[in-house]
């Protein structure tokens, strides 16, 4: 089984070739910064330093990456390249989570395993579907989407469980007098967590199209490729962006619920 | 001969490893009538309570619940078998009906209504919002939820500690009417007036270890004058 969007990967391809801005294009763009610091100043917001900063950070960072990945989307690049590549991602996505999530139980391997294995499912779905040829072109900007999209999402749902643990003992504590397993003392405040984390995504993939132009779309048209073709791109994006978010709270909520409690399914303290 | 103990305990420490609140707790707690905990704040009556139905384990030491070493039982039978009425009542999201449903999803009206009649609530209340109860109400609610499961034997943390006079009259009356009917309780208490209401049997605590234990006519004339004050002796 072979999807359409073998042709995207050219899509990809022919991007670069059309989208060449150039310095001085570049240097108009950024002239936009200037908009926001009077802004800032006439209104004495006093944020023109980090305006220029957060600008100044994005365009090293960006260069960057834009410089390291030539490394690995190169087709004559061997692919072991990309996968050190997703594996730094990776850690980096569990660190930050467990930085941002500081007192979830377990959190950084959690969320090691969450990303990887969120990874593996939705990027086994695109590649082993052929949706996208697996390389290294693909591999990288895909891997990316998964954990950026799902990382804020991941700390979202830890933290809350964590709230519920430490706010909601007494309930919680509740159910397991009932005779309730821990799992199903949680549930409740799992489900809820879940939804936090979930509904936004569900309410932005509702109003893509209506109220803003996503951006994989945007690059891609303002790069020259056919609106029609940009347009099945960022369908691909968007449910994987669903997918990985969806998988990557499952498993870290549920990993979470385990260590929460003891074997003797009690409510360990935090 | 009389009933066989609900609850023995040998040697039982409990609270942080460094620093224990209780200490070598030794003592068989009956399988009847009211069984009133008694001691001064931080004694540790409410962490002995915990252990009684595993929501804590000790440090040291053994609990057994007739006969059988807690550790050696599934945490969840234990739990049904061994009901709790906690000191601010737990109320779940929904109604009562959907509250009683937590401990035991497939109950039917008429079994609702009977069991929220035999803790003397009205009816009505059967579709009320649980959060919508008043303080005495959601009490009874909690105790006709923790009967559904049928316990052995009901242990309750200062139940009464948050409720006016007459929800408090109620939930003792209601007390009694379980001892009477074969339920023995275990009750947290550190108000002396009601231990006199209420209790068969006295355990006082003190410093994490056990001052006294039994009927209170006994602990009336105690030696320790710290078991005779806690008591609330004439």
């Amino acid at each position: 089984m072979n999807f359409a969007i073998t042709e995207m990967t050219s899509i990809f391809g022919t991007a670069a070739t059309r989208s060449d801005i150039g310095l001085a294009g570049l240097a108009a763009s950024g002239g936009l910064i200037a908009v926001g610091v009077a802004i800032s100043l006439w209104r004495k917001l006093e944020l023109e330093r980090s305006l220029l900063w957060a600008a100044l950070r994005a365009l090293v960072q960006l260069l960057i990456v834009g410089w390291a990945l030539q490394l690995v989307v190169d087709p004559d690049d061997p692919l072991y390249w990309s996968a050190l590549w997703l594996a730094c991602m990776l850690a980096f996505a569990a660190w930050t989570t467990a930085q941002r999530a500081a007192g979830v139980p377990q959190v950084l391997p959690l969320a090691l395993l969450a990303y990887a294995l969120s990874g593996l499912v939705t990027l086994g779905v695109l590649f082993g579907f052929g949706v996208y040829e697996l390389e290294g072109r693909t591999i990288v900007p895909l891997a990316g989407i998964v954990v950026g999209n799902s990382l804020s999402a991941t700390v979202l749902v830890s933290r809350q469980l964590l709230v519920a643990a430490r706010e909601q003992r007494g309930v919680i504590e509740g159910r397991l007098a009932l005779g309730l397993s821990a799992g199903d003392a949680f549930q409740p405040h799992l489900r809820e967590a879940l939804r936090t984390a979930l509904v936004p995504q569900i309410e932005t993939t509702k109003a893509v199209g209506i109220v803003a132009l996503p951006g994989a779309m945007v690059g891609l048209i303002l790069a020259g490729v056919e609106p029609a073709d940009a347009v099945k791109v960022q369908i691909s994006v968007m449910y994987l962006v669903l997918g990985s978010v969806a998988t990557t709270t499952t498993v870290m909520s549920l990993g979470i619920s385990r260590q929460m409690f003891t074997p003797a399914q009690q409510l360990r303290r935090f | 001969m009389g009933a066989p103990d609900a609850f023995s305990l040998r040697g039982v420490a409990a609270g942080p490893v460094a620093e224990p609140i209780l200490r070598d707790i030794t003592v068989d707690l009956p399988n009847d009538g009211i069984t009133v905990i008694v001691g001064p704040s931080g004694s540790g009556k409410s962490t002995l309570l915990r252990l009684l139905n595993r929501l804590d384990d000790p440090v040291a030491g053994e609990v057994r619940w007739r006969g059988r070493a807690l550790t050696e039982m599934r945490p969840d039978e234990l739990r049904r078998q061994v009901g709790t009425v906690f000191q601010r009542p737990p109320l779940f999201a929904g109604s009562v009906l959907d509250n009683l449903r937590v401990a035991l999803p497939d109950i039917d009206e008429s079994r609702a209504l009977h069991v929220l009649d035999h803790v003397g609530l009205p009816a009505a209340l059967l579709e009320r919002a649980a959060t919508d109860l008043s303080g005495g109400e959601a009490q009874r609610m909690c105790v006709a939820r923790a009967l559904l499961t049928k316990p052995m034997v009901v242990l309750a943390d200062e139940p009464t500690a948050a409720l006016d006079a007459e929800a408090r009259r109620t939930i003792e009356e209601l007390a009694r009417q379980l001892a009477d009917e074969g339920t023995p309780l275990i009750w947290v208490s550190h108000d002396t007036a009601q231990l006199r209401r209420l209790a068969d049997h006295v355990l006082a605590i003190v410093d994490g270890g056990v001052a006294a234990f039994g009927h209170l006519a006994e602990l009336d004339v105690s030696d320790d004058p710290v078991v005779r004050r806690l008591v609330g002796a004439l």
